[in-house]
Order: structure tokens, then C-alpha cells, then sequence
């Protein structure tokens, strides 16, 4: 039946039919507003953070060592609350060179962002951050870097409390 | 058809602000609950899991990603249903009649008070051109279908109203219930209107908290359970988003959902047959509107079998003994699988104070409040 | 015990779209209409309607369900929809197959509908909201880092070039011009694609998918139904569904195996031991093009880091021994979210029936399988049809 059909239904509008108003539309900026409670395991990573050092947690089944910390261990099913701090060094596990921000504008100047294995926590746990003071095509799969952290009296609790990372 | 029952429940909650966890967690300590009132270990036994979450409620897109890890559900078959909590619950019941699954699990919380402008939130599920730009506060819709309901069936205002001091009273016997208290009539019916002819204590209140159910098939439930609650039928419906062409008088979407699952559990006169239920009160009228559309009663009768005590907890027939959502708190989409909760609790025997006697078949139904015309029901047995 | 069987019976789909003029409760519409009206199926003969769209972000409605119900005509019927990310339109199907295998039902309208252009000032300003609120949103990410970051990781794992990989979206794009509802057929050349403007290193600008306006419905029936509503009914023989880690920094990129453990649960349902010779026709998600090769590999339909060369073979060209994305795939048709995943299954529909005119695959396929995708790279969906 598909091949018998010679019109599929649905109208496709150019910018044209918008810029000489022969397309109406509603507007509409929503409020949305949140204020996530950290629980237990996040809110001590962002404590953690604030204070200049990553903290992780180990299962006391796997023996495997996550971050960021949470209060189960997703493999195991066993409640996690051995804490351990961690290097704030790794190792980088993927990257990218990203040319566009968020919201799909072209970028001024590239970020990197990466995947980084945290030293300290097992093999293959990592997260999501950005590299910096390094030019992009010198970044690799598996170079070593280190957090760049905000001074002390700048850091809130927050992701943000590293600037980056770079090569160490 | 397969027979399926609930094994094992498990709750968090329910308070009106829940600081202390993180949503991921308060998700944990119900799963953990009722995965030990199950006797079952989520990665080794459990087939199938299902969450039910709405986007804008978590402040998260694509919520569902964020799901697997605290139910013990990583790398399994893990879905997600936007929807009240009871359609999650027959999602899962689904999965075990398909004969695939034997243990299947749903999950449903609310982090209420995470979210600052939650009535904008629901502003946002209007419809965005006809609705929305006339800028009107979601409740007008509550406020207009009360109206219409009392015009209708000749119900009053005062009965309405007793419907609040009913359910948050039996929310003073229920430890879990965030909003237990002893009210007077005239505190109701004096409080601030909100929208005419809803009051300010008709509406519900919010609550945090999360639920997590474990479903098994019949050989599997009996060698689990000592007290299988069984599901014998399932209904759900939803009538129309239109504000325009809606039915506002009787609760179609209820009566829809109701005929399906009686017909589901062979039920032909749920008077008789139904020992007691949990009915959606998001909003006070909705109680005795959702009690005649559900065929507890003729339509008009539910405000007088409550004036007669019929609904109060040694009534012929106990309406929300749990408190409902005005007692317990409105849960988001969890408040449908609080009434199953409660429905599970009082047909094992261990609802303690507002324990009710005699019990054999309870129904719950769950509304997913305005602007939505979406309802779903269960028949559960010991 | 035996289990309940399920075919699809019909299909529908709009033509996908940069910006519809239709509404998304319009484009759910004319999709299930179509889907009706091609196995001569009014809206009465229908028990239960299942719904499947992505974010509530793009359509900008909260509970866009709801909003949706009656364009997709769920007016006064049980009506329940279903989510898993990207992985939606494949996962609907499956919810319309678990609607009628449990005996509830015996015919189910499933429907898929996305409605991106609705979020300004561009639908990828939505998908920040997809990363995790406490530790990662506030570093801004964007969505293509994390395809960036898988598609580096699979290549430098396997020492995978990007013109391997480019050949993907060449033979996409050049399938879609065959499909009347494509949004981005063209033909290409591996080039083009190599000097297309750099988003975030390596995705290029023509190694994605467009975002689009779309709907696709299909028809669901219980076997006594489904054999007097047609001679030639798709059966569902196997689907399979699984969720990965939400901690998707601790996992392995390389490799897709939440997509092999959904496949292994579809193939076992199906009894399917050998997918490389039992499947004959592929639909597997490709909203990047490095996402097909990923998915094959996933699916087990190629060795590890070896689906680039099946495709520089022709092994995967519409005429070859295993056709993938014949219809164009998302790379060429378009990319309404969930729309996009449930074409796959009205493609593999359209293919095992012998009625995709020009896209039709030789040798008569009895055996097809569409997946889909999605989450933070985290869930597969699988759905086996065979006549």
C-alpha cells in the first residue's frame, strides 16, 4: 500500500511562508524553576568539591570504586558507604572538539569537552568535563591531565568549583 | 488469562518536603522495601521494570535515563510510562499476561516540592493555542467542573467539603499520610475560594515520596507470597484534552475506565461487590463525582451516602481509608499507585488503625488531575 | 505457554518535515488515518491506542500525551503512552505488541508523533535539559558531545576512519531518494560529507540527522483478527528492550551492549540462532551515521569494528547481501524522534510485504528487524517482524 500512495499528507513550510506572515504562531516562555535536593551521596561529592577534592565510593561486593558517589551500586544492588577520596588526576577516555554551544549557535572558540577517567576510582570510571590549556590537536585517547580548580573562596559546591583540566 | 498478583510493596515517604534525599534515593529505599517484602533480588529475579515520570515534574527531559541504577533495573528491560501510576502498574501487568515475564516491577515517586513553580507547570500542559494564551490560572478548570457537578446532581458545597474533613481525619490514623488532621466543617467551608466554588482546603496538597509494586504470575506469586494480592481486572480511559468538548458533569473517562475493569474481573454490581475503595480527591468534589461515575452509587447519591457515614471508615463502604490525596498528600503521578498501596495494605490485613474488617476486593482509581481527562482503575482480591 | 500472536496489519506515515504547517495532534491525525485506512480499519475497530513521542521539550507541552490523545485517536479508549528516550518508536511498537499479547485486547493503533520545531529558537536547546541536573548541566554540554564522544571512542578503539564511516550517510541519504515522505535525500558523495562544516570533532554537519515534524501509525492485531484483516499479516516474532547505566561516564563507549542484550532477548523469543543469515532486511537507528555501524555490530549482524567494511563492500546496500536502512534511515527520511524509530518499523512492514515500490529490497525478505536507540547512548529496542 505504501507504494500505491502518491501523496503523503503533512505540509512543509519554508521561512518565506513565516517572513511574509502567512503562517500565525503563538508564543510561549515558560517558568519553569527546580530546586533538586542533592540526597545523601551527591551532596557530600559537592561538600567534596568545595573543599578542592573529588570523592568517590566503593562497593563493598565488586570492589569497584564509582564517582560521582551514590548510595547503591547499580551492579551489585548493595548499599555503598565505604567513601574514598580520589587523585584529582586522570586519564582521558574519549574528547571531543565541539564548534557549537548548547543551543546549536556556532562557538567563537572550540570547547573540548572529555570523558576522564578519574585516578583512584576503577578502571573505567570517569566524568564529564572539559579540557583546557592545550591546544586541540594535541589532546589524545589516554593522555594524563589534572583539574584546574577555582581559588577556594570562589568555589560554591559545584562542578564548576574545577575550571578544567589539563595536561599534566 | 494468566493470573497475576502483587508480591510486594514498598514505600518511601510521604512527607511535604523530603531534604534529606535525592530523588534517585528516596526511588532506592522504595524499591529496597519492596524487593525484600517480595523476597526478590532485582538483578537476579526481576524480568522487566517500569517507572512512570513526567518530564516537566522531574525538570528533567527524557527522565527515563535516570531510572535504571536505584531500582536495581541496569542493562534489563527498563520503560518508562508517562502516565498516573496505575497505568504503570497495568503496563507491568500487561508484561506478565504476555506470558514473557514472570516478575515485573513499577515504580512511581514524586518530588513535588522540588519543583518552585509547579502551577506553571501545569499551566504548560494546557492546550498552547486555544488555552494558554488566555493566561488563566489551571485551577479555573477544578473550579468550573465542580460547578457544573453540583448544578447537575444537586450535590452541596457542605458535602464537599466533608469529603476533606473525612479523609484528612483518616489520614491521622495512617503514619505515611503528610496531612492528617481534625478539621470542622465551617474551617473548610470558610477557607479561601480558589477558583468558585473550590475552597482552598479542597484542594490537595503536595507530597514527596515514592512507591514501588512487584507483580508475579500465578505459580510464581504463590511460592512468593503467602498473601498474593491478586489483580483481577484493569480499566483505563481518557476522554478528550478539549476544555471545549469535554464532558463536565459526569467523570466519563472514570465510567470508561470502571466498565473495563469490572468486565475484566467479571464484576456486575460493584455495590455489592466492591468491599471498599481508594477513588481519586485531588480536589474534594472529585471523590463523590469519581464514586458515582465508578458505579459505587447513582449519580447524585454520593454526597448523601457520605452525609450517612456510608464512606467513613466502618461505613458499608470505606472511601480512601487511607486519607486519599487529601490526607496522604498529592503525589503527581504516583497519588494512582498510593491508592493501590492502600488498597494492597488493607486486603493483607496490615493497615493497622484504619484497618478495615472483612475485606475482600478493593478498587483504586487514579485521575491524572487537571487539565487531563485520563483515568485508570484496578480490582485487587486477596 | 503459548504465547499470544501479534502482526502488524497496517501503516501510515506524513512526510517528514523541516517545520509542518500541521499541528502535532494534526500530524498524529493524518498518520493514523492513513495507518487505518490502509488495512480498510475504521477508528471502532480499534481496542486500545498506544502513544510513543520523545521530550515534552520540543512540542513545548507538559504531559504532551494528553495534548496528543484524541489526534491520535485515543477519544474514549484505554490510551497509554510509553517513553524510553530516542529508543521510543521502536519501544511503541513493542507496547502495542504487549497491549494485545496479554489478551487484554486484540487490536491496538500505535502511534508516534514529534513536533521539534515547535522549540525556539532550536530543538538542541531542549537536550541540555537531558543531562544530569547536579553534575553535569552545569557545565552547558551540549548533546552532539556525547555522540562526539562515543563516535571518537569507537573509533580510536577500532582504528575506524570517518571516510569508513562517511559511506553510511552517502548510502542513506541516496536510499531516501526513494522514499516520498524524505526530508534530506540527496546524493552525496563521501567528500561532501569529509568537508562538511565541523560541529564537534568528528561529527560533521552531514554525518547527522535533521530535526524534524513527523508522524507514523501502525496497526496492531491479535492473530484471529489480523488473518481476516489481511492475507499477508507482518508477525511479530521477537522484541527486546534494555537500559543501560545512567552513569554513562563509567561505561565503555565503544560498544553498544545494551543494543545486543535487547537483541539477545528479541532473537531468543524469536528462536532465531544465526541473525546473520535468518535476518534479511535491517532498519537499525541511525541518527549519525557511525550510530548504523555501532547498531549492526550491536545487533550481532557484524564482528566488532568490522561493520564499516561490510558497508564499503556494498554488503549493506539495498541490493546487497544484507540491506540496512533501505528506506534512508533517519540520516535521509528525517528524524522526528519517535516517529523516526517507528517508521523503521513500518519500513521493515512495507518491505516484508513487497510494497516499497522503488525501495523495495530483492528476494523476497521474510525476515526484518528495526531497532532504535537513544537515552544518554544508553537503551536498545528491538522488533522482529517475519511473513
Amino acid at each position: 500500500m505504501s507504494a500505491n500512495i502518491e501523496n503523503f499528507p503533512g505540509t512543509p513550510l519554508s521561512q518565506a511562508d513565516f517572513d511574509e506572515g502567512k503562517i500565525l504562531t503563538t508564543h510561549w516562555k515558560p517558568k519553569l524553576e527546580y530546586g533538586w535536593d542533592a540526597g545523601v551521596a551527591i551532596s557530600r561529592y559537592l561538600a567534596e568539591l568545595k573543599n578542592g577534592r573529588l570523592i568517590g565510593i566503593k562497593c563493598n561486593r565488586c570492589r569497584r570504586t564509582v564517582v560521582p558517589p551514590r548510595v547503591v551500586c547499580e551492579w551489585c544492588w548493595e548499599p555503598m558507604e565505604a567513601w574514598v577520596y580520589l587523585e584529582d588526576t586522570g586519564t582521558v577516555n574519549t574528547f571531543s572538539i565541539c564548534y557549537i554551544r548548547w543551543d546549536a549557535t556556532r562557538a567563537k572558540e572550540p570547547q573540548i569537552p572529555a570523558v576522564i577517567e578519574i585516578d583512584g576510582a576503577s578502571r573505567g570510571a570517569g566524568i564529564l568535563h572539559l579540557l583546557d590549556e592545550v591546544n586541540a590537536d594535541d589532546v589524545t585517547i589516554g593522555m594524563k591531565v589534572q583539574a584546574v580548580w577555582k581559588p577556594a573562596e570562589e568555589r560554591s559546591g559545584s562542578i564548576t568549583d574545577i575550571k578544567y583540566f589539563r595536561p599534566t | 488469562m494468566r493470573q497475576v498478583a502483587i508480591v510486594g510493596v514498598g514505600y518511601s515517604g510521604f512527607r511535604s518536603i523530603s531534604p534529606d534525599l535525592s530523588y534517585k534515593e528516596l526511588m532506592y529505599e522504595a524499591a529496597a522495601k519492596a524487593y525484600d517484602d517480595a523476597g526478590v533480588d532485582p538483578r537476579r529475579d526481576v524480568e522487566s521494570f517500569v517507572s512512570v515520570a513526567e518530564d516537566f515534574n522531574e525538570g528533567t527531559s527524557i527522565f527515563d535515563e535516570y531510572v535504571p541504577d536505584q531500582i536495581g533495573g541496569v542493562l534489563k528491560p527498563v520503560h518508562t510510562i508517562p502516565g498516573d501510576g496505575i497505568h504503570g502498574l497495568i503496563a507491568a501487568y500487561m508484561q506478565v499476561l504476555t506470558g514473557a515475564m514472570d516478575i515485573v516491577m513499577v515504580e512511581a515517586h514524586s518530588k513535588a516540592s522540588n519543583v518552585l513553580t509547579l502551577s506553571d507547570v501545569v499551566a504548560y500542559a494546557m492546550d498552547p493555542i486555544y488555552n494558554r494564551p488566555l493566561r488563566a490560572n489551571p485551577l479555573f478548570i477544578a473550579g468550573m467542573e465542580m460547578n457544573r457537578y453540583l448544578y447537575k446532581t444537586g450535590t452541596t458545597e457542605e458535602q464537599c467539603a466533608q469529603v476533606v474533613v473525612k479523609n484528612r481525619a483518616n489520614g491521622f490514623l495512617n503514619p505515611s499520610a503528610a496531612y492528617g488532621a481534625r478539621l470542622s466543617l465551617d474551617a473548610v467551608l470558610s477557607s479561601e475560594p480558589l477558583s468558585y466554588p473550590l475552597k482552598r482546603l479542597e484542594v490537595s496538597s503536595h507530597a514527596d515520596g515514592a512507591i514501588v509494586m512487584v507483580l508475579a504470575s500465578g505459580d510464581v506469586a504463590q511460592e512468593l507470597s503467602a498473601l498474593p494480592i491478586w489483580i483481577t481486572g484493569v480499566g483505563w480511559c481518557n476522554e478528550t484534552p478539549s476544555l471545549e468538548t469535554r464532558d463536565w458533569e459526569s467523570a466519563t473517562y472514570a465510567r470508561n475506565s470502571a466498565e473495563m475493569a469490572y468486565r475484566v474481573a467479571g464484576i456486575r454490581n460493584p455495590r455489592l461487590e466492591i468491599d471498599f475503595a481508594e477513588v481519586d480527591d485531588t480536589f474534594a468534589y472529585k471523590e463523590l463525582q469519581h464514586m458515582e461515575a465508578l458505579g459505587l452509587c447513582r449519580e447524585g447519591e454520593a454526597g448523601l451516602l457520605l452525609e450517612e457515614g456510608d464512606t467513613e471508615l466502618d461505613g458499608e463502604l470505606p472511601l480512601n481509608p487511607s486519607g486519599g490525596n487529601l490526607g496522604v498528600g498529592h503525589l503527581l503521578d504516583a497519588s494512582g499507585l498510593a491508592r493501590v498501596l492502600e488498597v494492597v495494605l488493607q486486603l493483607r490485613g496490615i493497615a493497622g488503625q484504619r484497618q478495615l474488617e472483612d475485606v475482600e476486593t478493593g478498587l483504586a482509581f487514579g485521575w491524572r488531575s487537571i487539565p487531563t481527562t485520563s483515568g485508570a482503575a484496578v480490582v485487587l482480591s486477596n | 505457554m503459548a504465547m499470544r500472536k501479534v502482526a502488524v496489519v497496517g501503516a501510515g506515515m506524513t512526510k517528514f518535515m523541516r517545520r509542518a504547517q500541521e499541528t502535532g495532534r494534526e500530524l498524529a491525525f493524518q498518520a493514523s488515518r492513513m495507518a487505518l485506512d490502509s488495512c480498510e480499519m475504521t477508528l471502532d475497530d480499534i481496542d486500545a491506542v498506544a502513544l510513543g513521542t520523545a521530550p515534552d521539550a520540543f512540542d513545548g507541552l507538559h504531559m504532551k500525551g494528553e495534548y496528543l490523545s484524541d489526534g491520535a485517536g485515543a477519544w474514549h479508549k484505554p490510551y497509554m503512552r510509553c517513553y524510553v528516550g530516542g529508543g521510543t518508536g521502536v519501544f511503541a511498537a513493542i507496547q502495542g505488541w504487549y497491549h494485545v499479547a496479554s489478551g487484554l485486547f486484540d487490536t491496538c493503533l500505535v502511534v508516534c508523533e514529534e513536533k521539534m520545531s515547535s522549540c525556539q529558537p532550536h530543538p538542541q536547546g531542549a537536550f541540555i535539559t537531558i543531562f544530569d541536573h547536579t553534575t553535569e548541566r552545569a557545565l552547558k554540554p551540549n548533546l552532539v558531545w556525547i555522540f562526539a564522544l562515543e563516535m571518537n571512542r569507537y573509533m580510536t578503539v577500532h582504528g575506524i576512519e570517518k571516510k569508513d564511516i562517511a559511506r553510511v550517510a552517502v548510502k542513506n541519504k541516496r536510499n531516501a531518494l526513494d522514499h516520498p515522505c524524505a526530508q534530506l535525500a540527496a546524493d552525496i558523495t563521501v567528500e561532501d560529507v569529509l568537508n562538511s562544516e565541523v560541529l564537534a570533532w568528528p561529527v560533521q554537519r552531514l554525518d547527522i540527522s535533521p530535526t524534524s515534524d513527523g508522524a507514523v501509525a501502525i496497526v496492531m492485531a491479535a492473530e484471529h483478527v489480523a488473518k481476516r484483516i489481511t492475507d499477508k499479516p507482518a508477525w511479530v516474532r521477537g522484541v527486546g528492550w534494555s537500559l543501560d547505566t545512567a552513569y554513562w561516564t563509567s561505561r565503555d563507549l565503544y560498544y553498544p551492549k545494551y543494543v545486543e542484550y535487547a537483541a539477545r532477548m528479541a532473537y531468543d523469543m524469536a528462536g532465531i540462532t544465526e541473525p546473520r543469515k535468518e535476518i534479511h532486511v535491517v532498519e537499525p537507528y541511525d541518527p549519525f551515521d557511525y550510530k548504523e555501524l555501532h547498531h549492526l555490530e550491536g545487533l550481532l549482524l557484524a564482528d566488532k569494528g568490522d561493520a564499516a567494511r561490510l558497508t564499503a563492500e556494498g554488503v549493506t546496500a539495498r541490493d546487497g547481501n544484507m540491506p540496512v536502512c533501505p528506506s534512508g534511515g533517519m540520516l535521509g527520511v528525517g528524524n522526528p524522534i519517535a516517529a523516526a524509530g517507528l517508521m523503521k518499523v513500518s519500513e521493515i512492514f512495507w518491505q516484508l510485504r513487497g510494497e516499497a515500490g522503488k525501495r523495495q529490497v530483492p528476494g523476497q525478505p521474510q525476515t526484518g528487524l528495526a531497532q532504535s536507540w537513544g537515552d544518554l547512548m544508553q537503551v536498545g529496542c528491538v522488533v522482529i517482524l517475519g511473513v
